[in-house]
């Protein structure tokens, strides 16, 4: 008979693991069933090795402030495959790490590719065996990979996803990166900082189009400080391959084409589902555009299974789907007082330079909903810390329904926001208004001042410039 | 049968109290009424009053006891002819029968519960079988306890929401961590969602299912049903109400049901008014300090004065203690877009009519502006309102809480009336004042309204 587990996760990134921790907190017989690496692509192939990237690319950047600081050096060099090698050793260390945690939880790992094969049950192949497991719940969280066009496809070699973008055997001099969302401009930012020659392209007539007009606005013109050139409003219409370079045929809104010739292309263009291979079909799941369809709890129609994460649809962040595994996990359980997800808490955060990070609606989008509302701002230029740091450039802006006081939104955009986002997420979760925001006495110096100043401009007390 | 005497909550917040001195000893008679004990706080020290009558079969806590809870037995309260003996024990003070205060409030509870309404300044509902409870001196604006006086949990954002559409925040399930009130609950309230029960009967009716059956208590209220069941889709358009049209529909919903209103009307001649009023503007200077005095300035003139003659209509009710006010307060009912607002001219018995003048045309200017300060309409014994230049001849209006009083003012026009067994012409205008009588008898409104009639008919008997 078939080993029976409470509940089996399929995948084991973020979302996966954190709700079999849930789950085996709540004492339930839990299983994980992963068919590559514990952590999935969060720790393995995106958040964590990027941040571990870029964090190189910002030394870089200081090394050639040196003399900013008072101190010289010379001979500055920097080698890619060194940079890589500790990227990947900090997911290698994280990937051990969610292997111990299932470990202390006593949660089943189940190395192999998993597929819904009757009423509560899976079968999980490895090497051409197959093996049943029963779960009386089923959590789908195998995630998402990167979206590609019959165009743009990319071949691990000259046009790279984000995975091959990770480890780069040799560094490429040019680079064109399709999409700025936060996976294209986080890699732009590190190879620019880096010294390549990088071009953006996107379809969207701003970079970083989900975030607040102004900070997409003032993250362009940063970037084309640094020498990262844009081209918004603009189409890639084909990829021709050379030897060891790509020319692409670039076209704007307005039919203006554009050749360009770089040793490498990022394709950057969003992300689809991974719902292959799941027998979903066969288990009457619905799929919409590469997504399970499921409602506020993440329950697919399907009697005990559900779906979290990047498969379930946006906003894609592995934060995002910690916290389905974990309403999931104790939804099962009958935990009391579990909300559903609201995506208009879910902070995001990207980590080009300067950084950026927003949570709620944009101006815009709050206006649109025809609320009174006001609008405070708060730039890096006038707070201590930002100048003690060198970090002059960037801004926090808040937006306010002027009735209720409710923060509808926070946008920021400088150095370390990513740290600070935090703050207002919390607002927002206790529902606080401008008058508590008012009250927090902040530290100084320190950058979260610029988000007290930031409250206090939406009521016109700001009190630093 | 013995009843418990219990610990009484003396303010919304009070969990606990101190049994300062016993009053009454075992044996005693008591009459409804008498003081029993004195109860401290740590805000203050108060009587505590009997409500039935009966002899002291037993004391249960004796007198200095600290951190009595509320609610706990503090004495047993005999009837006549009973023996100490057949005193219920403590544990059974859960089934102490309601006595009759008791039984008012929950139903009164209920009645707010079905018709999703709350009363402007919630007064605790005192726990069942517990002596009439005094209410703070002054409620906090908005309740941050619930019934029973434990803290009542909310994020500031449900607080804020709740004060702008008019939500009694302890009438609300919290849905957050611990039960804590968040923004959805009061939304939810808003839109006439689930309320706390004071009794299980009274959520089954705040429910508007056809054919709710009316409520344990017998009151009966059947919410009303839906207006969107008795039209086709498509045949109207949905203006989504807005924070003030919810405020209006619940102030005055709470108005029309819980303060007992009735009305007086009378006719007051116009003509000498009409004529003072022709001289004074006539008097006005060209440029600045120039004015035009309305008939309405006349009239909040003459209602300021009227109160101060009668200072039991110049007064608030609340459920210890009728509160007379020292300067009469006049609203003043201004339409504006998308609902009406009251803003007051304070101390209208002693302003001239310029002032007043002036003063009402920048409250009106303000008030549609949405420029008002909450100070500039709170309070107020008495509001004018005047439909008499829609041509409007008589109509009657809602109480406007914490008023008493509001006076509904007709059109002045030219009638037939019989003078001295002739008919001749006057300028009449008929006024309609509508009365809490709570606070205003039926003789003492009408003389009220008498007063005010005389100064209307002979405008410079207000100079006296």
């Amino acid at each position: 008979m078939a080993e029976s587990f409470d509940v089996i996760v399929i995948g084991g990134g973020p979302g996966g693991y954190v709700c079999a921790i849930r789950c085996a907190q709540l004492g339930m017989k839990t299983a994980v069933v992963e068919r590559e690496n514990l952590g999935g692509i969060c720790l393995n192939w995106g958040c964590i090795p990027t941040k571990a990237l870029l964090r190189s690319s910002e030394i870089w950047h200081l090394m050639h402030r040196l003399e900013e600081f008072g101190m010289s050096a010379k001979d500055l060099s920097f080698d890619i495959a060194k940079i890589v090698e500790r990227s990947r050793k900090v997911a290698g260390q994280l990937s051990s790490g969610v292997k111990g945690l299932m470990k202390k939880h006593k949660i089943t790992v189940i190395d192999g590719e998993a597929k819904l094969s009757g009423k509560g049950t899976i079968s999980v192949a490895k090497n051409g065996a197959t093996i049943e497991y029963a779960g009386k719940n089923i959590v789908l969280a195998t995630g998402a990979r990167a979206r590609t066009f019959p165009n743009l496809q990319p071949d691990g070699n000259l046009v790279w996803t984000y995975r091959d973008a990770m480890v780069p055997k040799e560094f490429p001099k040019s680079l064109l990166v399709i999409g700025s969302g936060a996976i294209g401009i986080e890699f732009a930012s590190f190879y620019r900082t880096l010294g390549s020659d990088v071009t953006v392209v996107e379809v969207l007539d701003r970079v970083l189009p989900v975030e607040d007009e102004e900070i997409s606005a003032f993250a362009a013109k940063q970037f084309t400080k640094q020498g990262m050139k844009l081209r918004i409003g603009t189409n890639v219409e084909k990829l021709e391959k050379g030897a060891n370079s790509v020319t692409a045929t670039l076209k704007t809104k307005d039919g203006k084409t554009e050749q360009l010739t770089v040793d490498r292309v990022i394709i950057a263009v969003g992300i689809v589902g991974n719902v292959e291979n799941l027998g979903l079909e066969a288990a009457g799941i619905k799929i919409d555009r590469s997504h399970v369809v499921v409602n506020q709890w993440c329950e697919t129609g399907v009697a005990g299974v559900y779906a979290i994460g990047d498969l379930v649809g946006a906003p894609w962040l592995a934060h995002k789907a910690m916290h389905e595994g974990v309403i999931v996990a104790e939804r099962i359980a009958g935990v009391k007082g579990v909300h559903p997800l609201d995506t208009s808490k879910v902070p995001g955060c990207t980590y080009c330079w300067p950084q950026v990070a927003s949570v709620g609606m944009t101006e815009a989008k709050a206006k649109e909903t025809g609320r009174k509302i006001k609008v405070g701002k708060f730039p890096f230029i006038g707070n201590g810390k930002a100048i003690a740091l060198g970090e002059v450039d960037g801004f926090v802006k808040t937006v306010f329904d002027a009735e209720t006081g409710e923060l509808l939104g926070a946008h920021m955009i400088g150095a370390e926001v990513t740290e600070l986002i935090q703050g207002y997420t919390i607002g927002r979760t206790l529902e606080a208004t401008e008058a508590e925001f008012a009250a927090t006495i902040f530290p100084h110096p320190t950058l979260s001042e610029m988000m007290h100043e930031a409250v206090l401009a939406a009521d016109g007390k700001v009190l630093h410039i | 049968m013995s009843t418990q005497i219990l610990m009484p909550a003396l303010s919304p917040t009070m969990e606990e109290g101190k049994l300062a001195k016993w009053h009454v000893k075992e044996g005693d008679a008591v009459k409804s009424g008498q003081i029993l004990a004195e109860i401290e706080t740590d805000k203050a020290t108060m009587e505590f009053e009997a409500i039935d009558e009966g002899r002291i079969g037993k004391i249960l806590v004796p007198e200095g006891a600290e951190g009595v809870k509320v609610n706990a037995p503090i004495a047993i309260l005999l009837e006549e002819g009973e023996t100490a003996g057949a005193a219920p024990s403590s544990n059974t003070s859960t089934n102490a029968p309601p006595t009759k205060p008791a039984e008012i409030n929950a139903a009164m509870q209920q009645l707010r519960d079905a018709i999703g309404v709350t009363p402007e300044a919630p007064a605790p509902a005192p726990p069942p079988a517990a002596p009439k409870a005094a209410p703070a001196a002054a409620p906090a604006p908005h309740a941050t306890t619930n019934g029973s006086g434990g803290r009542l949990f909310a994020s500031p954002l449900a607080k804020r929401i709740a004060q702008q559409s008019g939500v009694d925040i302890a009438n609300v399930n919290g849905s957050g961590p611990r039960g804590r009130i968040v923004k959805a609950d009061i939304e939810a309230a808003a839109r006439g969602g689930p309320m706390k029960a004071a009794a299980p009967a009274a959520a089954k009716s705040a429910a508007p299912a056809p054919g709710a059956q009316p409520n344990a208590s017998g009151m009966g209220v059947t919410p009303l049903p839906d207006a969107r069941l008795f039209y086709k889709q498509g045949e109207y358009e949905e203006v989504p109400n807005d924070s003030m049209r919810k405020a209006i529909a619940r102030r005055l919903t709470s108005a029309k049901t819980l303060i007992p209103h009735y009305y007086l009307t009378i006719d007051c001649d116009m003509n000498a008014l009409m004529d003072a009023r022709a001289k004074l503007n006539a008097r006005s200077p060209k440029g600045p300090g120039s004015y035009k005095l309305s008939v309405n300035d006349f009239l909040l003139k003459a209602a300021g004065m009227a109160l101060v003659r009668n200072p039991d209509v110049n007064a608030s009710w609340t459920e210890t203690a009728i509160l007379r006010h020292a300067h009469a307060d006049i609203g003043v009912a201004v339409a504006i877009e998308g609902g009406l607002i009251t803003p007051i001219v304070f101390r209208a018995e002693e302003k001239g009519l310029i002032e007043i003048s002036n003063e009402v045309r920048s409250l009106a200017e303000r008030a549609k502006t949405k420029k008002l300060k909450p100070q500039e309409y709170e309070g107020g014994s008495l509001s004018i309102s005047n439909l008499g230049m829609f041509g409007i001849k008589n109509f009657t209006a809602v109480i406007n809480p914490p008023q008493s009083a509001i006076m509904a003012v007709g059109v002045g026009e030219d009638r037939a009336v019989v003078r001295d067994g002739k008919i001749v012409v006057a300028n009449v205008m008929t006024v309609t004042l509508s009365c809490d009588h709570r606070v205003i008898d039926g003789a003492t409104g009408a003389r009220f309204l008498q007063t005010f009639k005389d100064f209307v008919e002979e405008p410079a008997s207000m100079l006296l």
